[in-house]
């Protein structure tokens, strides 16, 4: 069987709704035959994940815990994605969020100032280290050229091994050092109470807390929207984005966009560093098989993809994928083995991205001349 | 002798490089024919898993046979992922970049390779047969050249036919001839008769095969075992990738790179076993690979230095018959 694929000349606003839907049911369709093909039930399987993450007692609470964080690492992504700069470091540049705006928690925390103040200075702090984090990327490919997807990535892993090493291997300021847990288990120092973030109890499912880094990042969506929709900034990111040439042409400065970009993405992940600590943990996490082994900062990819870069989508996806993990999570074991939230995950993103074709283009079968024998009833 | 530091971190240099090799390998070729896949760390994961499941659980009689066997089964889970990648990039001209981290994605630490082996029950066991140095001993104990050249697993001295075999083939056959046509000018070479799709699919998949295997040489031979996550490889995919920039697309220079990059790796746990300190030593001898490739990254692109040197002008670019 031969096809060809050509061009549309008209995009109705129908298909650019209805080819995403499809190509998720038939992800969820694919994802279904590789459970049925290593012996699950796909139905009941999704049943059980949909309870676990929505509709059970406690489940928005937790699927609230898992969105933030995506929430913020997808709107990072998004937000470098869209000018084509592969900002794929959300991953450590939340951890290095998490250190900076720890200290700022556990310092001003510590000599006693207004809580509100203190969470100011947590959320200013989380914001700028994982804007200097990403911008060693950012530097690198505005002044240098470099790949900012292989130098961001790289990133990730030396971040790792700091945030192992401060709460791990050294008497350092982020970790928990006096008390009889601090000699069984490294942690990391608890924050003072004035530097913990609030949150909202919503009295429905046994009581849902949304935590503050949930408007905090539908603050930020709001803030990139207004950036890319009604600012010169954000129109010269887009066109950037759409062709550089013509950018180019058009005067726009290159470099500066790639680092403001870069330090945005950056500022965003960090913010979800710091609503990790500040939200959820309460002191910065350091285990090699805490935080780490959770990779929100990958799953912000996957989350931006399929928001299409649109912050507002993107919220609504991280919500979703958000419960996928708090499911998977949940029902870790023999009929959900690790793993299957990636797998669910990649293949959702695999048919949206082939879907993405369909939009602007055609496929149309070539039929082959039958023979004489075919051709015979 | 044979024990100083510079001997032993030369010796695992080559070791631990040699997943690197493989995966570079495998990712040069598909790059040199247009298709930039970032999904080397994903493939690598399902590799190891796999060819670990098949070692372990597929008895076929001598120790050597299964371990092929092994290594077989992970070189063809590494296809089957990169035609994922290829089927959308060269079918359905989907982003490269986004679709290479959806496959890395799909197939990670966190995602298909952990399914499988959790599925198939084989975290956390050694493996029954692993690939180890098997020249005699007196062979390995000569001063230098023992440990660095007579004592290294089998795989090692494939890795080295495997860089003869695409270095000749791309500079000196036919077909290899073809694929840089096509990675350079994919329109000159479909107005040759060369057909675009054919070359990138092949070298997409043969790029998946090396990085099955390039997992199984973690699992089978450099830590003979599997665990959940993606613990094995720890980012070795990302820095085959990397490394194919530096070698500015040459296959002999991405031996010299592999094994520099190996003994980065090597240093961390031969400092520990020799309790030397330096400072916050653990923390700078473990980044001290994935720092070494952002600089040696950012060396190299000082002023479009890699576009100078070697990139196909095609990589990353999908090829549509009717823009060309």
């Amino acid at each position: 069987m031969r096809f060809t694929v050509e061009r549309r000349l008209d995009l109705p606003r129908w298909r650019l709704v209805a080819v995403p839907i499809v190509s998720i049911a038939l992800g969820l369709v694919l994802a279904g035959l590789v459970l049925l093909v290593t012996g699950h039930n796909p139905l009941s399987s999704y049943r059980q994940l949909f309870d676990a993450a929505f509709v059970s007692t406690g489940s928005l609470d937790q699927t609230l815990i898992s969105a933030t964080p995506l929430a913020f690492t997808g709107l990072a992504a998004a937000a470098a994605f869209r000018m084509r700069v592969f900002n794929i470091g959300a991953e450590g540049q939340l951890y290095i969020g998490s250190i900076t705006g720890a200290f700022f928690g556990l310092y001003f925390g510590g000599r006693g100032a207004a809580s509100p103040w203190v969470i100011a200075l947590m959320v200013l702090g989380g914001m700028a280290g994982g804007a200097a984090w990403a911008s060693i990327a950012g530097a690198l490919r505005a002044f240098f050229g470099t790949s900012e997807i292989l130098t961001s990535l790289m990133l990730n892993y030396i971040a790792g091994y700091l945030l192992t090493y401060l709460v791990f291997d050294s008497e350092s300021y982020w970790r928990q050092t006096k008390g009889f847990n601090a000699t069984v288990f490294p942690t990391g120092k608890q924050l003072p109470h004035n530097a913990v973030w609030p949150a909202w109890t919503l009295h429905t499912q046994g009581g849902i807390g949304v935590p503050l880094g949930a408007f905090l990042a539908v603050a930020a969506a709001i803030f990139l929207w207004v950036l890319y929709r009604r600012t010169r900034f954000g129109f010269e990111v887009q066109v950037l984005g759409d062709s550089e040439g013509a950018a180019r042409y058009a005067g726009v400065r290159t470099r500066r966009k790639v680092l403001s970009v870069m330090a945005i993405s950056g500022a965003i992940a960090g913010l979800g560093g710091v609503s990790q600590v500040g939200d959820f943990g309460h002191s910065v996490d350091g285990d090699p098989n805490g935080l780490q082994r959770l990779g929100y900062g990958y799953s912000g990819i996957v989350v931006a993809a399929l928001g299409r870069y649109n912050p507002f989508a993107v919220l609504l996806v991280a919500f979703l994928l958000g419960g996928l993990e708090n499911a998977g999570n949940s029902l870790q074991g023999a009929n959900f083995p690790s793993g299957l939230v990636g797998v669910i995950e990649g293949i959702i993103l695999f048919t949206t991205l082939g879907g993405e074709l369909l939009i602007r283009h055609r496929v149309r079968l070539l039929r082959t001349p039958k023979t004489a024998a075919e051709a015979m009833p | 002798m044979n024990n100083s530091l510079i001997v032993v971190l030369i010796a695992s240099g080559v070791t631990y490089g040699t997943p690197i090799l493989f995966g570079a390998l495998g990712e040069l070729l598909a790059e040199r024919s247009g298709v930039l896949n970032l999904g080397v760390e994903g493939m690598m994961l399902v590799g190891a898993a796999m060819g670990f499941w098949a070692e372990q659980r597929i008895h076929i009689g001598s120790g050597a046979l299964s371990l092929i066997l092994g290594l077989a089964v992970a070189a063809f889970s590494g296809t089957v992922m990169a035609a994922i990648h290829a089927f959308l990039v060269v079918s359905l001209r989907a982003s490269q970049i986004v679709s290479g981290l959806a496959l890395t994605i799909f197939a990670g630490g966190l995602g298909l390779s952990s399914y499988l082996g959790t599925d198939l029950n084989i975290a956390g066991v050694p493996a029954t047969h692993t690939f180890h140095a098997f020249f005699p001993n007196t062979m390995q104990n000569w001063p230098i050249v023992g440990p660095i050249v007579f004592g290294q697993n089998p795989l090692v001295y494939f890795s080295w036919l495997c860089v003869i075999a695409v270095a000749y083939y791309l500079a000196r056959t036919r077909p290899g001839l073809n694929v840089r046509a096509v990675g350079e000018a994919p329109g000159a070479a479909d107005a040759m008769g060369i057909s675009v799709a054919k070359y990138r699919y092949i070298h997409t998949l043969v790029g998946g095969a090396f990085a099955g295997i390039a997992g199984a040489t973690f699992a089978l031979a450099i830590t003979p075992t599997w665990n959940s996550g993606d613990s094995l490889v720890q980012g070795a995919g990302w820095i085959a990738i990397a490394l194919v920039i530096f070698s500015f697309w040459r296959a002999e220079l991405c031996l010299v790179g592999a094994y520099l990059f190996g003994a980065a790796q090597a240093l961390q746990p031969e400092l520990q076993a020799r309790n030397i300190s330096l400072g916050p030593t653990d923390l700078w001898a473990n980044s001290l690979p994935y720092a070494a490739t952002v600089i040696v990254l950012a060396a190299v692109s000082w002023r479009g230095a890699s576009r100078r040197l070697g990139a196909p002008a095609a990589l990353g670019v999908a090829y549509v018959r009717e823009d060309a």
